[in-house]
């Protein structure tokens, strides 16, 4: 029978000859101290340690292990021993976690030497601690009693020895964590999570990519043991798609380090709930946006209200004929400022701290995003390779608040695309979009619309993303010129000639996929159906369209996304509007970006207005020729 | 421990510590109504909300109910709406957090408050109760037996309010009537 201890209970020990076995899921030092009557520890000598692992009737691990088994005999111990101490602590100087609050918590047990657990106690509650007191084996009038304990020390083993009497104790605690050390660095490393799956993995190196670049390394995470492979050796079926990532447990998100006291956290990159990195990213990402709109709205209504309530003063001031003029109301009319002003200090210092915050969170969170996250002058892209699987994501752009212009929040959409996109060419209010010209207005529409289809080329699979361009006017084919000379985009870009034939190839593929859907028939599919999902670009809407063309694009606005064909319109709703009202619905089911900075985005929390900004390519800058000279070399090898 | 508080019994919430409480829960449960079969069974289901209004100075700002579970700020959550009610048995069926660090600096009170949606008054519902938990470490710092309340179908349960740096938490305990928090606001304004 185990009795589950909990903290400060104590339980009668049956025999003198026991094990204790301690599991805590990473690499941790065990170790035991011996006390006298008074629980003073009298020298070094009474400590086990890795560097001095036996003592007569105690014997601990030589190194750190995540899980011990500590060989105890009581009747062994000398007759002035009357308290042994089970110590655990974490390895320093190794790069491992530095408080026990971010594993889990440690099991603790007191078995017989056949395996029969006598106690076992869980250590909770950890949190900054790195050594911990475990538990405690007292003679009390001649019978031996273990008691659990769970007392943490912030300050290390130094700390810990230290307090139970220890002369030497700072000098013992560094021969112990110099032994752990040495003993670390001989150990074989933890294997990576899927060796073999290259460029697949993309919750070790945080930018998918084989050579991280700048990226900062994610603190070292524990990695769960891979299920050794069944290789056709007679052993068990692997029922695992070898593929397949979702049977495996996820590895746990980075450990955030603690907090100095009186001090926010330290922001770590992918500091979120999810099973990869990727989605830890997305998620964290969000919480940054919410994070930005909720501080924003606390900020904006409490200004708003000192606003009105200083009015509401200067007003009772004003309409008071007593105290209209003289001091008096010169007196009200000044306190009434100082409390707005008062008001207004306090409600900015609120928003200040909380974006500094999240500045300090951005900085971190930047250089950690995957290329399909990435901005365009992020130095991911360098490392750019095919990748293997559809990200959950995409960077259509940033958004900010005025609070705070540089502060940006990457904006992601979901893949894949729920909605159509339309990059608004005409001049429509923004600020920014007045001072260009029309016609470098198209052109920087269209580049934006490259950035965006380039950005989901690379992003997805080799074979499995189709461009189709439609360009009547031929406008936008400077724009193009990345994609056609390196040969990621093959399609030939489709004139005004070529409007009825795109869209019908289109169409039929929608009505075809939709049949099969319906019908659950999907391998009735003729062979020449290109499965990839498509993305349709149509720049001058509507040049070189007829009703009749107009009609097909509505419909495969409507019916698309759902099988996989996507629109992006590049387009000035003003040429369009012979059309009348009939194409509103059109406009309104796409999600409408701008080229230039342009405050038309609502958050779904409080629904302020954001100010977008496309995520373009950098003037002068190279790296869409390489990306997707890299896109157009894959799909070769591939040979799709 | 429970602190069954009686009629304007104020609290400051300073910790036995000194430091000053940082995160508080509205909890509310009640007994769901006993089903009466499958078939045709018109079982009276009973459904209590619990909301925080938010106000600055002697004027309402933003309010957490059923129908908006966060405040824009994000300070003030609800758990989410129960149609039904629970057990019975002391859990909460419907929880408001108050991350009493985040509320925006205009923000000096927060009332909480009890509605009975569907109109039974706190004599037909079995075992409901309001509480008011110090979300750090669980400690319940007042509670309101609900049931046995009178013909009454809300109540007016707690505020807490600013007070110098800290919040201080006052127990109300007023019962009124109404649906929603909105039909409070007349016997809300006297507690500010």
């Amino acid at each position: 029978m185990t009795a589950e201890l909990v903290r400060g209970q104590n339980h009668p020990l049956p025999q003198t000859r026991l094990e204790i076995r301690i599991s805590a899921g990473q690499p941790i030092v065990a170790g035991a101290t011996l006390g006298d009557e008074q629980g003073t520890v009298r020298g070094a000598e009474w400590v086990a340690h890795p560097a001095s692992p036996q003592l007569p009737g105690i014997e601990v691990s030589k190194q750190a292990a995540a899980d011990h088994r500590l060989a105890v005999d009581l009747g062994a111990l000398a007759e002035s021993v009357h308290r042994v101490t089970v110590l655990l602590a974490l390895p320093t100087g190794v790069g491992g976690p530095v408080r026990f609050g971010s594993l889990a918590a440690p099991f603790t047990a007191v078995t017989g030497l056949d395996g029969a657990e006598v106690a076992s106690y869980t250590v909770t509650g950890l949190d900054a601690e790195s050594a911990v007191v475990a538990l405690e084996l007292y003679r009390r009038q001649g019978v031996w009693k273990v008691r659990a304990v769970g007392q943490g020390y912030a300050g290390g083993l130094a700390a810990m020895l230290q307090d139970q009497g220890l002369p030497q104790a700072a000098e013992l605690a560094a021969e112990i964590n110099e032994a752990v050390a040495r003993g670390m660095a001989r150990s074989v490393a933890q294997p990576p999570p899927r060796p073999g799956d290259d460029g697949r993995v993309r919750t070790a190196t945080a930018g998918g990519s084989s050579d991280p670049g700048p990226v900062p390394a994610p603190p070292q995470s524990p990695v769960p043991p891979q299920p050794p492979a069944a290789a056709g050796s007679g052993g068990p079926v692997d029922y695992q798609h070898p593929g397949r990532r979702t049977a495996t447990p996820p590895t746990p998100p980075p450990a955030v380090p603690p907090a100095a006291p009186g001090r926010p956290a330290q922001p770590v990159a992918g500091d979120a709930s999810g099973w990869t990195m990727d989605e830890r990213l997305y998620n964290q990402v969000w919480g940054m946006f919410e994070d930005l709109a909720r501080t924003a709205a606390a900020y904006r209504s409490a200004v708003d209200f000192a606003d009105s309530r200083m009015e509401q003063e200067l007003d009772r001031v004003l309409s008071d004929p007593r105290s209209r003029i003289g001091t008096a109301a010169d007196t009200a009319r000044t306190e009434a400022r100082a409390k707005h002003t008062a008001l207004v200090d306090q409600a900015r210092a609120a928003l200040d701290r909380d974006l500094a915050q999240l500045a300090a969170e951005a900085e971190v969170v930047e250089p950690a995003l995957p290329p399909a996250y990435a901005r365009w002058d992020g130095p991911v892209w360098h490392g750019y390779q095919a990748p293997m699987e559809i990200p959950m994501a995409l960077r259509l752009g940033d958004l900010h608040l005025p609070e705070r212009t540089d502060l940006r929040i990457p904006m992601l959409v979901r893949l894949p695309l729920e909605r159509g996109l339309w990059i608004d060419a005409g001049r429509s209010g923004s600020v920014e979009g007045a001072m260009l010209d029309s016609g470098s207005l198209r052109t920087l529409a269209s580049d934006t619309a490259v950035a965006i289809a380039a950005r989901l080329l690379a992003v997805y699979p080799v074979g499995e993303f189709q461009l189709q361009v439609i360009d009547p006017a031929g406008s936008a084919s400077a724009s193009y010129a990345p994609l056609l000379e390196s040969g990621a985009l093959r399609a030939p870009m489709a004139g005004a000639q070529g409007v009825t034939a795109t869209l019908a190839a289109l169409t039929r593929r929608v009505d075809l996929v939709q049949m099969a859907v319906r019908s659950g028939a999907a391998d009735a599919l003729p062979p020449d159906l290109d499965t990839a999902e498509q993305l349709l670009i149509v720049h001058d809407f509507p040049h070189g369209f007829d009703d009749r063309a107009v009609t097909q694009l509505r419909y495969l606005a409507d019916e698309g996304p759902s099988v996989g064909v996507h629109l992006m319109m590049v387009a000035d709703r003003e040429d369009a509007r012979e059309y009348g009202p009939v194409l509103d619905p059109l406009w309104r089911s796409l999600l409408r970006l701008t080229p230039v900075a342009d405050d038309h985005l609502a958050d779904p929390w409080v629904g302020h207005a954001w100010t977008f900004e496309p995520s373009l390519v950098p003037a002068g800058s190279r790296v869409l020729w390489q990306v997707m000279g890299q896109v157009a070399r894959a799909r070769e090898a591939y040979g799709r | 421990m429970t602190v069954n508080m009686s009629k304007g019994q104020a609290i400051s919430l300073q910790k036995a510590d000194g430091g000053t409480l940082t995160a508080v829960r509205m909890g509310l449960g009640w007994q769901a109504a006993p089903r009466r079969g499958l078939f045709g069974s018109r079982t009276r289901e009973i459904d209590l909300d619990a909301s925080a209004v938010l106000f600055a100075d002697q004027q309402p700002t933003d309010v957490v109910f059923f129908r908006h579970l966060v405040s824009d700020d994000g300070s003030v959550r609800h758990t989410g709406d129960n149609l039904v009610g629970g057990a019975g048995q002391g859990g909460d069926d419907e929880a408001i957090l108050v991350d009493l660090q985040r509320v925006p600096v205009h923000i000096n009170q927060i009332i909480f408050t009890v509605n009975s949606f569907t109109g039974q008054t706190f004599t037909e519902v079995q075992n409901a109760f309001c509480r008011l938990v110090d979300e750090t470490n669980g400690q319940e710092l007042a509670r309101y037996t609900l049931t046995g309340g009178g013909q009454y179908t809300a109540q007016i349960m707690a505020k807490v309010q600013r007070v110098g740096n800290g919040w201080e938490m006052k127990a109300v305990g007023e019962p009124a009537n109404g649906r929603t928090f909105q039909d409070l606001m007349p016997h809300i304004l006297p507690h500010l």
